[in-house]
């Protein structure tokens, strides 16, 4: 679907038009992000990252696809297979560290396109679907992200894997069989190692299937924008080609610019020294963190130090680990209030801010060790985290004045509107 | 139901956490966390100004050949280095002749195994071979040392300052923790993650002669043996390093042209 002032597709070439006759591949790319899909004219750079997130499920597919070709998947010789990729295959250490540093871009390019969702409240009706869709590309994200850590084999992978699956042995009754079956033993070894980078490779094409479902049901309603009132006219919207191709083009040039920095410079500096170590069950590491895209949810797991009546702290942890991610699918039903951005919610925008440091601090807390103060920090953190969802904006949505809102895309961008004189004064007419 | 039932959880989660809170800060009023040694005395990794360091850094070729000497000459007595082949030392700026020439001198031998007549025996490492494994049967375990700056926060500095670090425990520690005195086959070492490690101190003024004229300090040996296990955790520092801002180059003036792109686009639609 689109608008109806959206540019047809006419091919001139025969060729062109031959093949748009048998199969309109080129007529299909033309309506997605081509001269035919209007998108409002008005979006800023926030709306760069679903397009970076894109070009790194791609980075992370190449890469991922290559390393795959030189890397054995057997714990005897895991570690030293890394190793041999780093220092004998061609440009393999390029290649890795793309790789490993691609997740971390990845996640910080998702986490600002899920902020972004949370500020301008992308998540309302009719744009319901792409949430949800989003929401279960996220949490596929951290699985695949999670088996992929564990690839290489190091102390962390080791006891990260150890310490996660061991989350499921917290669920009553049949927690322990679960997590014998899931590591196909009793602690990770060869055949949690085999499992692990099978699905490491699956998911990510799973990913890529959900993307593709993510951007169709974005193409129905088409972009919301920063003002969050709906695209009215023909004036309101500009093509995405060349208009966001050029703007997105240099939002990808900021990104990658970062990004190779990161990756040529500083490559361990998100990693943890310990998974140069390789990995030794009998030797279990002073402090065991996740890569720091899980701290967040990893403070909330560790949060919960004691037995709440007869629920024993460890199943509130992974209970309440779990419904911090889960409780996202809810927000299009949780925040009612019929105005979409921030910018006209004055008492919404300052919890919003409110909880971007919460989930900062709690990142923090989750990367620092098992201690005082930063379980008593991550307590408190964690439960403003819970009610701002659950119940400060059902509260704030029903009783917030928002300001008033633009007539149109057009008079928030050009400061006037033809079209509203029109409407919404027919007598001046 | 959703606007009925969450609320409800969040109230749940928020009240279990904060009696979580009270019970942890209860406990943190009627038990104060105890001092420990290592909390108060254990010293992070001195500045060391390595030629590799910095977005131009380079190794310095002088160096890690002293650094390999120490190695060979000292490290390698108990400490593998399983990751690296003989072959890779030509990076060091050895020619082909000296590398096959150190191979076939290295102490341990490449153990073969014929399986005709399960005989088992000795022969010269080759280049293509990589360093045999040490086996070591005192006290203690010593780590493979291929990867070690890199499985250590600030690993070139830390092992630079670990190797200097050796010292008597300070009075002040026993005085205030009698129990943190260091046990007997340890040696007290302030770097070292919990102050008392198994090896002793391996470096002494003098303990090698470098055949360049450096004076072999403590100090010399340990930044340059630092730096030799700097090149054997990422030998591909400087390939790295070169690469970088050969791309960084290039994507600078890509996003320029990008944006003066994108601002040619929308001149007329602000």
């Amino acid at each position: 679907m689109s608008f109806p002032w959206a540019n047809e597709y006419k091919p001139s070439h025969p060729l062109m038009q031959w093949l748009d006759e048998k199969l309109p591949l080129p007529r299909f790319v033309y309506n997605a992000v081509g001269a035919g899909y209007p998108v409002p004219r008005n979006l800023n750079y926030m709306w760069n990252f679903g397009i970076l997130a894109g070009v790194c499920l791609m980075i992370q597919i190449v890469t991922g696809v290559v390393l795959a070709m030189h890397y054995a998947a057997n714990a005897g010789v895991a570690f030293d297979s890394v190793e041999h990729i780093m220092r004998d295959v061609n440009w393999g250490w390029m290649l890795r560290y793309a790789h490993a540093n691609g997740a971390s871009a990845f996640f910080v390019v998702v986490y600002i396109h899920i902020f972004r969702g949370f500020f301008y409240s992308s998540y309302k009706a009719p744009r319901e679907m792409i949430w949800l869709l989003g929401v279960t590309i996220f949490l596929l994200m951290m699985a695949t992200a999670f088996m992929g850590y564990v690839l290489p084999w190091g102390q962390m992978s080791f006891w990260g894997a150890k310490v996660i699956t061991g989350l499921f042995g917290a669920i009553p009754l049949v927690g322990e069989p679960l997590q014998q079956w899931l590591l196909g033993g009793f602690a990770p070894d060869n055949a949690a190692l085999n499992r692990f980078f099978s699905l490491h490779f699956l998911l990510p094409f799973v990913i890529l299937g959900v993307v593709i479902l993510h951007i169709w049901a974005l193409h129905i309603p088409g972009s919301s924008n920063p003002t969050g009132v709906e695209v009215k006219t023909e004036s309101d919207t500009v093509p995405f080609h060349p208009y966001y191709t050029a703007k997105d083009g240099f939002g990808l040039g900021v990104f990658l610019l970062g990004y190779c920095a990161v990756l040529f410079f500083a490559p361990n500096m998100l990693g943890h020294p310990d998974n140069y170590i390789a990995a030794n069950p009998l030797s279990t590491p002073a402090h065991i963190v996740p890569e720091w895209y899980f701290w967040p949810f990893y403070a909330i797991l560790r949060a919960f130090t004691a037995d709440f009546f007869i629920i024993p702290a460890k199943l509130m942890g992974v209970l309440a680990m779990f419904s911090a991610i889960l409780c996202w699918f809810f927000l299009p039903w949780l925040d009612t209030s019929p105005v979409r951005s921030g910018h006209y919610r004055p008492l919404f925008r300052k919890f919003f801010y409110v909880l971007l440091v919460d989930v900062l601090v709690l990142g923090y807390c989750g990367g620092a060790p098992a201690a005082e103060p930063y379980v008593m920090i991550s307590q408190i953190a964690a439960t403003y985290y819970f009610l701002h969802f659950l119940v400060i904006l059902p509260i704030v949505s029903s009783i917030e004045k928002p300001a008033p809102l633009p007539f149109s895309i057009t008079e928030a961008v050009l400061g006037k509107d033809e079209g509203a004189v029109l409407t919404s004064n027919p007598a001046a007419a | 139901m959703v606007r009925l039932f969450g609320p409800l959880v969040g109230l749940f989660f928020a009240v279990a956490l904060l009696w979580s809170f009270g019970v942890g800060a209860l406990q943190a009023i009627r038990e104060p966390e105890p001092a420990t040694a290592v909390h108060e005395f254990h010293l992070h990794p001195k500045e060391v100004e390595f030629s590799f360091n910095g977005v131009f850094g380079k190794f310095d070729r002088a160096q890690l050949q002293r650094g390999f000497q120490v190695y060979k000459e000292v490290c390698a007595n108990c400490h593998s280095l399983k990751q690296v082949a003989f072959r890779n030392l030509t990076d060091l700026g050895y020619s082909e002749a000296e590398v096959k020439a150190i191979a076939k001198q290295w102490g341990t031998k490449a153990k073969t195994f014929d399986p005709k007549t399960g005989e088992t025996g000795e022969r010269d490492n080759t280049p293509a071979d990589h360093f045999p494994p040490v086996y070591y049967a005192g006290s203690g375990s010593p780590p493979d040392l291929s990867l070690i700056t890199k499985a250590r926060h600030e690993g070139p500095e830390y092992v630079a300052s670990l190797l200097q670090g050796y010292q008597d425990q300070p009075a002040e520690l026993i005085k205030k923790f009698p129990d943190a005195k260091t046990p007997d086959g340890l040696y007290y070492n302030p770097y070292f993650a919990n102050l008392n490690i198994s090896m002793p101190a391996p470096l002494m003024d003098g303990q090698v002669t470098y055949a360049d004229g450096t004076k072999a300090t403590v100090k010399q040996e340990a930044e340059d043996v630092a730096a030799f296990l700097t090149w054997t955790a990422e030998p591909k520092l400087e390939k790295r390093k070169q690469t970088g801002l050969a791309v960084l180059g290039f994507l600078l003036a890509a996003t320029i042209l990008a944006y003066l792109a994108k601002k040619n686009v929308w001149a007329n639609k602000h």
